[in-house]
C-alpha cells in the first residue's frame, strides 16, 4: 500500500517563450483566410517600406513622351496623364499610409496615416467606452449623447468638415481618423466593459478599495484587447478608403503628392478614351488593401472562435 | 430489486465505446470503453466529475456530438439494433420518437416564443401524424401526469411565464409524449432549488412505475443517485470504472475511486466527527494525458501496483451484477483505509467565544428600487416598488467562529453578504464590524478597514483575472495595503501559496493554466494576503467537483483555525455548511428563519422551512430514512412578500397552530428561543416544535 504522493503539486511547465509565440502565430496559419488577407497586406507593407528598391522612378519623375501608357517593359502598369509610373506612385503612396507619417517640413515616425488615426481613436475610444461601461450612472448618458452626435453625421461629411476646417496634412487626416472612428470604439468598448464588470475579480478589485482609473484601464482593459484589435484592423482598412474617398474628392494629401485617392480622381476623365490604367490601378489598390484587412480580420476572429 | 436483470434483453446496451472529438492539435479521445446496459423500467445512474465524459456519452447514444465529435469504437445497440454508423436521417427518426432527452437548462429546451401547448403537440403532429386537436387533450393529458397544477391554463402560457421546476416538468412531459423505449436526462434538475429539485425528483422515480420507460440519469450528485437510480454507473476521466445495483455501489464500493467519492461527499451526519471530508489527493488528467497502457486511476490510487501502472485493467465482474475495473479489488478492504499524512489538516483547537461579537447587524434592510414603467412614475409620483432583498436581519457572528448562512436562490444571503461587505449600500438598520459602523459603501471606508473584510468568491473561472499571474494578483493586496515591504512580496506569495497548498512554481502561472480547485485555492490565498479579521466566502465550493469541495473546504479550516479569522460562509447545501460552520443561519426571502449553534440546527427542534430543507436534500445513502416533506408552491416574490410571516404561504406544520395557522398571515412571528444561543423565527410554541421528530435517521 504505497502512500504519500507530494501533497503539493508542481504546476506544469510553462512553454518558453518561442513556443508561446508559436502557439500564437498559428492561430492565424489555422485559418486559410486570414493567411490569404496577411499576405496581401504584407504585400503593401512590404513594397511601401522598399519602396526605393522597387522602381527606379521616384513617384514624381515626369515623362511627357510616355503619357497615359498602358503596361509595358519600361512601366509595368503604366504611367498617368503627367507620365509618371504609376507603380511607383501607388507604392510610395502606400508609405504615408501604411508606414511613415510626416509631421511638420522634415520630422516623421514611423506608422501611416491610417495607422495613427486608428491609434489615436482607439485611445480616446477606449477611454470613453470605459468610463461609460464601467462607471454607468449619468458619466454613460452623457458619454452616449455624445457619441450618438458624432455618429449622427454621415461618415464622409464628417470628413470633409473637419479637413475643410482645418487643411489637409498627414497629422490632421490623423486627427480626422481618429475623431471618426472615435465613436464606433467607443461603443464597442463600452460593450465590453458592461460585460467584464459583472466578473467576480473586478468586485475583488472594489473590495480593495482600488480608484475606479486602475480599474478601468488595468482590470479591465487587458481583458478587452481581443476584439479591440480585431476592430483595430478592420478600422484601418476603413480609414484608407476614407482617404482614398477624400482624395477623390480632392480634399486628400495635396499634389504632387502620391495620394491614391486623388490619382483615381485624375485618371477618371481618361477612362473612356481608352486608358484606363492611371484610375484601375489605385483602384484595385485600395480595395485588395481594405479587403485584405477584413479577410486577416474576420480570419482571426473566427479562427479564435472556433473551438471556444 | 434486482429481478429480471438477466432475463429481459436491454433497451440500451453499450460495448466498448470509444468517443473522439477534432481540435486544432488533433484527436482527442474523450471517452473510451464504456459499457453497461439499461433494461426497461428502470433508471441507470451515470455518475461522474466535470470532464469525466458523462455528456458525452449521453450524446453520444444518438450521435449529438457536433460538427467535430464522433463516435470511434464499439457499439451502441437500441433494442438490439446498432446505432453506430447509422445515417443523421434514420437517427432523426428515433430522436423525439422512441430516444428522448431532457437537458439541464429547461429555458434552453424550451421555445421562448411558442406557447407551451404548440410545443408539445408539435411533438405528437411531427412524429404521430395526428391532428392538432388530438394532439391538444393528449398533451393536457400528459401535464396532468407530471403533477403540473392547472395543466389546461399552461397550455396556453409562455415559457416564461411559469416557474424553472414547472418548465423542467414541461420538458420532461414532451420528453415522455411518444412514450418512448428510453430516456436520457442530463443534469436535470442541477439548474434548480433544493425544494423543487425534490418534487421534480419525485417525479423521476414515478416515471418509472407510470411509463415503463428505460432510464439513463447522467449527473455528478451522488445523493440524486442515491434517491433515483437503480443501478449505477461510476466514469473517470473518459472510462466507466464500476457499475453494479445502487444499494452495492454505495455500501461496498469495490473500485479505489468510488471508494474515495464516498468518502469526499458531505452526508448529513449526525456529529460533527462522522461529517469529516477526505478529498482524492491528485488532479484527474486531461485528455491528452491519459495513458493507453495503465490504469487511468493509479497515479491517485492509494493501492496502486506496479501491474496497475504497466497494464490497463479492464471492467470485469467481481460478484455478480457489480463491475470493476481494477485488478486489486478483492485485496481492498474499504472498511480499513486510513487517510494519509497530510491529507486532512490537523486543526488548532477553535478558540473561545469572546464577549464582544466581530460583526454586529441590526435590523438590516437592503431594498432594490424596481424601475416602475408607469407615467408617474416618470414625474416622480407613482408608487415605489422594492424589490425586498435583505428584510429587517438581525445577527452578530463572534470573533474566531465561522457562520454559515444557508438558504434557496433569491433568499437574500448574497445581497447581505454583499451589504456587510460594502458593495451594496443597506437601506436601513445598523451594521457594525470591529465597532466601526460599516454601512456606508466600500468607496467611503478607510483603507485600513477594507483590508480587515474580505471576500471568496463563488465561480472559480471568474475570481482571477485572466490576463495577470498568479503572483501579481496575489501580490496585489499586499502592494495595496502596504502588508509588506516591496521586496519582500516575492517570497510572502510564496508562503501564501504553499499555505493553499499549492507549489511555488506557480506564481508565474496564469489563471487559464488552472484548474478549477487551483484558482479557488488561489482566490483564498488573495483574500487572505492581507491578514483580514474577516472573511466572506459566498458558495465558494458549489462550482467545483465533489473530491476538489473537499480539498478546499477543509483548507479554509485549516487557515482559519490557524490564523484566528472570523468567516461567514454562505452556500445552498445543508450538508456541506455541517461540517464547516460554528454557527448556522436559515434565510428565506429575506428574513432568518432559524439560527444557532450548528448542532441545534440539524436536530429538532426545527423551523418549519429549516425542516423542509433538510428533508429535500438528496441523501447519498440508499439506506437513510428521511422525511418526505415538500413544499408546494413556489417562492414568492421579494416584490411582494407576503404578510405577517413570510413563510405562510408554503409552510406545512400550519396546522400545529389552533386555528389552522391564521395568525401566521397576520402577524410577524415571535422569536422562540430553544437555547441561548438557538432561535427560531415561528409562532409555533416552543413545546409543539420539540416534538419534531429527527428528519434524517441512518441506519
Amino acid at each position: 500500500m504505497t502512500v504519500s504522493e507530494q501533497t503539493m503539486p508542481k504546476a506544469a511547465p510553462r512553454p518558453s517563450r518561442l513556443r508561446r509565440l508559436w502557439e500564437g502565430i498559428s492561430i492565424i496559419f489555422a485559418s486559410k483566410v486570414a493567411v490569404v488577407g496577411l499576405i496581401i497586406v504584407l504585400f503593401w507593407v512590404f513594397a511601401a517600406i522598399f519602396a526605393p528598391l522597387l522602381t527606379p522612378y521616384t513617384p514624381t519623375e515626369q515623362d511627357y513622351v510616355a503619357q497615359n501608357e498602358g503596361p509595358s517593359g519600361a512601366h509595368p502598369l503604366g504611367t498617368d496623364d503627367l507620365g509618371r509610373d504609376i507603380w511607383s506612385r501607388l507604392i510610395y503612396g502606400a508609405r504615408v499610409v501604411l508606414v511613415i507619417l510626416p509631421i511638420g517640413e522634415d520630422f516623421w515616425i514611423p506608422g501611416g496615416t491610417a495607422i495613427w488615426g486608428v491609434i489615436l481613436g482607439l485611445l480616446v475610444g477606449s477611454t470613453l467606452g470605459l468610463m461609460g461601461g464601467y462607471l454607468g450612472g449619468w458619466v454613460d448618458e452623457v458619454v452616449m449623447r455624445l457619441l450618438d452626435a458624432m455618429m449622427a453625421f454621415p461618415v464622409i461629411l464628417l470628413y470633409m468638415i473637419i479637413i475643410a476646417a482645418v487643411g489637409a496634412s498627414a497629422t490632421n487626416v490623423v486627427l480626422a481618423i481618429a475623431i471618426v472612428g472615435t465613436p464606433g470604439i467607443a461603443r464597442l468598448v463600452r460593450s465590453l466593459a458592461l460585460d467584464i464588470r459583472t466578473r467576480d475579480y473586478i468586485r475583488a478589485a472594489e473590495l480593495r478599495g482600488e480608484n475606479p482609473w486602475y480599474i478601468m484601464f488595468v482590470e479591465i482593459l487587458p481583458n478587452a484587447r481581443g476584439p479591440i484589435m480585431i476592430d483595430a484592423m478592420l478600422r484601418v482598412g476603413y480609414a484608407i478608403f476614407a482617404m482614398g474617398t477624400l482624395g477623390f474628392l480632392g480634399l486628400g494629401l495635396p499634389p504632387p503628392s502620391p495620394d491614391w485617392g486623388s490619382m483615381v480622381a485624375k485618371g477618371r476623365q481618361y477612362i473612356l478614351s481608352g486608358s484606363p490604367w492611371a484610375a484601375l490601378w489605385p483602384s484595385v489598390a485600395i480595395a485588395s488593401l481594405v479587403v485584405g484587412l477584413n479577410l486577416f480580420a474576420d480570419g482571426l476572429r473566427e479562427e479564435s472562435l472556433r473551438y471556444q | 430489486m434486482t429481478e429480471d436483470y438477466h432475463v429481459q434483453s436491454p433497451v440500451l446496451k453499450l460495448e466498448d465505446v470509444a468517443i473522439s472529438y477534432e481540435t486544432r492539435y488533433g484527436d482527442v479521445e474523450a471517452v473510451r470503453q464504456v459499457t453497461f446496459d439499461v433494461h426497461r423500467a428502470t433508471t441507470f445512474g451515470v455518475v461522474g466529475e466535470s470532464g469525466c465524459g458523462k455528456s458525452t456519452v449521453a450524446f453520444g447514444i444518438v450521435d449529438f456530438l457536433g460538427a467535430n465529435g464522433k463516435i470511434v469504437g464499439g457499439s451502441i445497440k437500441f433494442q438490439g439494433r446498432e446505432l453506430v454508423g447509422r445515417s443523421q436521417a434514420e437517427l432523426r427518426k428515433l430522436r423525439g420518437d422512441q430516444i428522448a432527452m431532457v437537458y439541464q437548462d429547461p429555458m434552453q429546451a424550451l421555445n421562448p416564443s411558442v406557447t407551451i401547448g404548440d410545443q408539445l403537440a408539435e411533438v405528437l403532429t411531427t412524429h404521430r401524424g395526428i391532428s392538432k386537436a388530438e394532439a391538444w387533450e393528449k398533451s393536457i393529458d400528459m401535464l396532468s401526469r407530471v403533477y403540473m397544477p392547472d395543466a389546461a391554463n399552461v397550455m396556453n402560457r409562455y415559457p416564461h411565464q411559469i416557474s424553472g421546476g414547472q418548465q423542467q416538468r414541461v420538458v420532461i412531459a414532451m420528453a415522455l409524449l411518444n412514450n418512448p423505449a428510453l430516456l436520457i436526462m442530463d443534469e436535470p434538475t442541477t439548474a434548480l432549488d433544493v425544494t423543487v429539485e425534490a418534487v421534480v425528483l419525485d417525479l423521476i422515480e414515478d416515471l418509472k412505475r407510470d411509463f415503463d420507460t428505460a432510464i439513463v440519469y447522467i449527473t455528478h450528485d451522488l445523493g440524486v443517485v442515491a434517491r433515483v437510480c437503480n443501478y449505477v454507473g461510476v466514469m473517470y476521466a473518459g472510462e466507466m470504472v464500476e457499475t453494479g445495483p445502487v444499494e452495492v455501489i454505495y455500501g461496498n464500493p469495490l473500485h479505489p475511486y468510488t471508494q474515495g467519492l464516498m468518502r469526499c461527499v458531505p452526508k448529513l451526519g449526525s456529529t460533527k466527527e462522522s461529517s469529516i471530508l477526505y478529498p482524492i489527493r491528485g488532479r484527474v488528467p486531461a485528455p491528452k494525458d491519459r495513458p493507453k497502457g495503465a490504469c487511468i486511476f493509479a497515479p491517485r490510487c492509494d493501492y496502486a501496483t506496479d501491474r496497475c501502472r504497466t497494464e490497463g485493467p479492464k471492467l470485469r465482474e467481481i460478484e455478480p451484477g457489480h463491475r470493476a475495473r481494477c485488478f486489486c479489488s478483492e485485496e481492498i478492504e474499504a472498511a480499513a483505509w486510513q487517510p494519509p499524512e497530510g491529507l486532512v489538516p490537523e486543526l488548532a483547537p477553535s478558540v473561545e467565544v469572546e464577549e464582544k461579537p466581530l460583526v454586529e447587524v441590526r435590523n438590516l434592510k437592503t431594498y432594490y428600487e424596481q424601475e416602475s414603467k408607469s407615467l408617474l412614475s416618470l414625474v416622480g409620483l407613482g408608487e415605489k416598488l422594492y424589490v425586498k432583498a435583505v428584510d429587517d436581519v438581525n445577527l452578530s457572528v463572534p470573533a474566531g467562529k465561522t457562520l454559515g448562512i444557508v438558504g434557496e436562490s433569491g433568499c437574500g444571503k448574497s445581497t447581505l453578504a454583499k451589504t456587510i461587505v460594502g458593495l451594496e449600500s443597506p437601506t436601513g438598520g445598523q451594521a457594525e464590524f470591529l465597532g466601526f459602523d460599516i454601512s456606508e459603501p466600500v468607496s467611503e471606508r478607510d483603507l485600513n478597514l477594507i483590508q480587515e473584510l474580505q471576500m471568496v468568491f463563488q465561480n472559480p473561472d471568474s475570481t482571477m483575472n485572466p490576463s495577470y499571474t498568479v503572483g501579481q494578483q496575489i501580490g496585489r493586496p499586499l502592494r495595496r495595503f502596504k502588508t509588506a515591504p516591496p521586496n519582500q512580496i516575492h517570497d510572502k506569495v510564496v508562503d501564501l501559496l504553499n499555505a493553499v497548498r499549492l507549489d511555488g512554481s506557480y506564481y508565474r502561472r496564469l489563471p487559464r493554466q488552472l484548474s478549477g480547485g487551483e484558482k479557488q485555492r488561489v482566490g483564498i490565498a488573495r483574500a487572505f494576503a492581507s491578514r483580514p479579521d474577516l472573511v466572506l466566502c459566498d458558495e465558494p465550493v458549489s462550482a467545483l467537483d465533489v473530491s476538489v469541495q473537499a480539498a478546499v473546504l477543509n483548507l479554509l479550516m485549516e487557515i482559519q483555525r490557524e490564523h484566528g479569522t472570523t468567516m461567514m460562509f454562505i452556500a445552498h447545501d445543508l450538508s456541506v455548511v455541517r461540517f464547516f460552520s460554528d454557527y448556522v443561519a436559515v434565510m428565506y426571502l429575506g428574513h432568518i428563519v432559524e439560527s444557532g449553534p450548528a448542532e441545534a440546527i440539524y436536530a429538532p427542534p426545527y423551523h418549519p422551512y429549516t425542516e423542509a430543507l433538510l428533508s429535500a436534500v438528496p441523501i447519498p445513502d440508499p439506506t437513510a430514512e428521511q422525511k418526505h416533506i415538500r413544499l408546494e408552491g413556489t417562492v414568492p416574490s421579494a416584490l411582494n412578500p407576503p404578510s405577517g410571516c413570510v413563510f405562510h404561504t408554503r409552510c406545512p406544520r400550519r396546522d400545529m397552530l389552533p386555528d389552522g395557522g391564521k395568525i401566521c398571515e397576520m402577524e410577524v412571528p415571535p422569536w422562540r428561543y430553544n437555547t441561548e444561543e438557538h432561535r427560531i423565527f415561528c409562532h409555533i410554541p416552543l413545546e409543539d416544535l420539540r416534538q419534531m421528530e429527527p428528519v434524517v435517521t441512518t441506519a
